[in-house]
């Protein structure tokens, strides 16, 4: 039944995804070709794929938090954070599986104390990642010093730039962390629970669920994405910005996630789809750049499609499409 | 009725104390002309978090503050500067604008039945990126109207300024509390944060009771942006970007429940200038770095989220507090 339920919400993300991937073929004919050079694949598809990795990555842990009807504001700030942890370490010296494991955990440690403030202190999820959101790009300011630290360690490098059997190396790690994830969350009952907190959280406490727990892991792994992401970008750029590094980033996820066909409200999710949102919102971007409009339209445009995703997704339209007009007894709690 | 007055005594005692510090160690920082730019600095700030302070008792959150205060900038620096308008009509436009934004924000709020978090969202995106397509650059402001309003200033003893916009934004506090704690409106708003089922059952107009606070947030919004084109001078498409953040921060160390139904506009006003306080005491001290404000923030803010914690003690787990004054 699970599997029925994938299927269902596969389709319209996939249509999308190839609309607009249409759309950005006719106004730009040259979209599909892809290249072999140097060892990599190069093409404008490539490139959608390698610019949507963060997204995608941060994604796929807002898709857990938003399951449990909670929100992370706070990755674009920890992006920043761990970005800057990577940056320092390999400027200081020490060996890169250190700087970048010393930048995960830091990544873990931020999404703990989230889940920390949101399961334990019971605090809203939207308040209590402001928190982070706020003093987050601080601290990173605090250990980058005030500048843009800058690297030229190959091996970290590698993570942003690189390529993996062709591919863009951000593009197998997003795609690995997908496997991964929609493997625990679908192969085990940990999906199913997070479904359940998201439904009622009392109730699933009464059920027997260790809510608080898994309350906290949620958050814990957006944290580990975040740190992924921030990794991946601070890497591409071969410098850790604290100002701007993964700024409102968070926003994107959380659209990549809506688009997705998660619920805001909580209980239904889908991390496959969520990393198809990312790269539906990639899409649209790398569309806008290439037509030659400004990327500000950008903004207009996701406005756009947040207007449109509601519209389909709200109460009214439902009625509209089984002829029920008769408005339905109070549907929010 | 003492419990209920708590946070807020809490903002004022922290305030009053974090003030006193630091004037022992800066004792020039007890100047009326350090108090004066208190307001002017933090005169749109103050204003949008007027309109933040609605929204939140309300039960909602607007991200789209800080886009609407850059969107209004633009807006009347390109009215002004490129069309010839008179800058009193321009200010006419750029609320009416506002107004119908924030009326279409609270409709879909309320019809579509989605959190206000995304709908604000979309309309953050919108404004940041329509007062983008009016222009790329900043719109310098040259009108003697301009220069007639800021040189409004009242001179204070010891070398003060109590300038035009530091005063407007007093005057929207004041007009805010009398708002919030004297009409029927006001009572309208607290009831929908409580608990919106029985708000509607008791009679309270939810859907046109939601639309006018959106509408208010948004024109605030506005009113804040063209306070921030007298501060600056120019429109400019990406200034006040994250306002929307030290707006809530401002509220929520202000003493007012995220979860709705409780809140005072004029805590509000104790949270924006403790913010300011920070800020100025980062100035006086120099070798702080800037980014010492965020942290101090974000510090303040857990701060008073567990406070508020403490003080109305949680009830079950995945449900409102239901405890209000």
């Amino acid at each position: 039944m699970k599997r029925l339920h994938l299927e269902r919400l596969a389709n319209p993300q996939l249509l999308a995804l190839a609309g607009v991937l249409l759309i950005n073929w006719l106004l730009f004919p040259n979209f599909f070709r892809i290249t072999w050079q140097d060892g990599r694949l190069f093409g404008s598809l490539i490139d959608v794929i390698n610019r949507g990795a963060p997204v995608a990555i941060l994604a796929i842990g807002m898709t857990g938090v938003i399951a449990t009807k909670g929100v992370d504001l706070s990755v674009g700030a920890i992006m920043a954070v761990c970005g800057a942890v990577a940056a320092t370490m390999v400027v200081a010296g020490y060996p890169t599986p250190v700087a970048v494991i010393a930048a995960l955990a830091v990544g873990l440690a931020c999404g703990l104390w989230n889940g920390f403030l949101v399961a334990v202190l019971d605090i809203q999820p939207i308040i209590a990642t402001l928190v982070l959101m706020v003093a987050g790009r601080g601290i990173a300011q605090l250990i980058t010093e005030g500048s843009i630290v800058t690297f030229n360690d190959p091996a970290l490098i590698f993570i942003g730039t690189g390529s993996f059997l062709g591919l863009p190396m951000a593009a197998v790690i997003a795609l690995v962390l997908m496997v991964l994830v929609t493997f625990l969350v679908r192969r085990t009952a940990i999906g199913l629970f997070i479904q359940a907190i998201g439904v009622n959280r009392a109730a699933a406490s009464l059920s027997g669920i260790r809510s608080r727990m898994l309350l906290m892991l949620v958050y814990a792994l957006s944290g580990f994405c975040a740190a992924i992401a921030g990794i991946v970008v601070a890497a591409d750029i071969r410098g850790a910005d604290a100002n701007n590094s993964g700024l409102w980033l968070e926003l994107d996820a959380i659209l990549a996630v809506v688009i997705g066909g998660t619920s805001l409200l909580g209980g239904r999710f889908s991390i496959p789809m969520a990393v198809v949102g990312a790269l539906i919102i990639q899409a649209m971007n790398t569309g806008i750049l290439v037509s030659g409009f400004r990327p500000e339209f950008n903004l207009i445009v996701k406005a756009g499609m947040i207007i449109l995703i509601l519209l389909i997704q709200s109460p009214l339209a439902g009625r509209l499409f089984t002829g029920r007009l008769v408005p339905a007894k109070a549907a929010r709690k | 009725m003492k419990r209920s007055l708590r946070p807020l005594a809490a903002t004022a005692v922290i305030f009053i104390i974090a003030y006193a510090l630091s004037v022992l160690q800066f004792p020039s920082m007890l100047s009326t002309r350090v108090l004066g730019n208190f307001l002017t600095d933090n005169a749109f700030l103050g204003i949008a978090a007027v309109g933040m302070t609605f929204v939140i008792i309300s039960g909602g959150i607007d991200l789209s503050v800080g886009a609407v205060i850059g969107f209004t900038g633009v807006l009347v620096a390109v009215l002004i500067s490129w069309m010839g308008i008179h800058p009193l009509l321009a200010f006419a436009i750029a609320l009416g604008v506002a107004g119908l934004f924030g009326a279409a924000m609270g409709l879909t709020i309320h019809f579509l039945n989605v959190p206000s978090f995304i709908v604000t969202l979309a309309g953050m995106f919108l404004a940041r990126g329509g007062a983008s397509v009016i222009t790329q650059d900043s719109v310098p402001i040259n009108h003697d109207f301009y220069g007639t309003v800021t040189g409004l200033i009242i001179r204070l003893p010891g070398g003060g300024r109590l300038s035009f916009i530091g005063l407007l934004m007093i005057a929207i506090f004041i007009l805010g509390a009398l708002l919030a704690h004297r009409t029927r409106f006001g009572s309208y708003v607290y009831a929908l944060g409580g608990n919106e089922v029985s708000a509607s059952l008791m009679g309270v107009p939810v859907a046109r009771t939601t639309v006018q606070i959106y509408m208010l947030s948004s024109m605030l919004a506005a009113l804040a942006g063209i306070v921030f084109s007298f501060y600056t001078s120019a429109g400019y498409p990406l200034a006040a970007v994250g306002v929307e953040l030290d707006a809530i921060s401002a509220v929520v160390i202000g003493g007012t429940l995220l979860t709705g139904g409780y809140g005072f506009v004029l805590g509000t006003f104790v949270g924006v200038m403790l913010l300011g306080l920070v800020q100025t005491y980062i100035i006086f001290d120099g070798t702080l770095s800037s980014w010492w404000t965020k942290i101090v923030i974000g510090v303040l803010l857990f701060l008073f989220i567990v406070l508020q914690r403490v003080i109305f003690a949680a009830s079950t787990p995945g449900e409102k507090s239901p405890e209000k004054a």
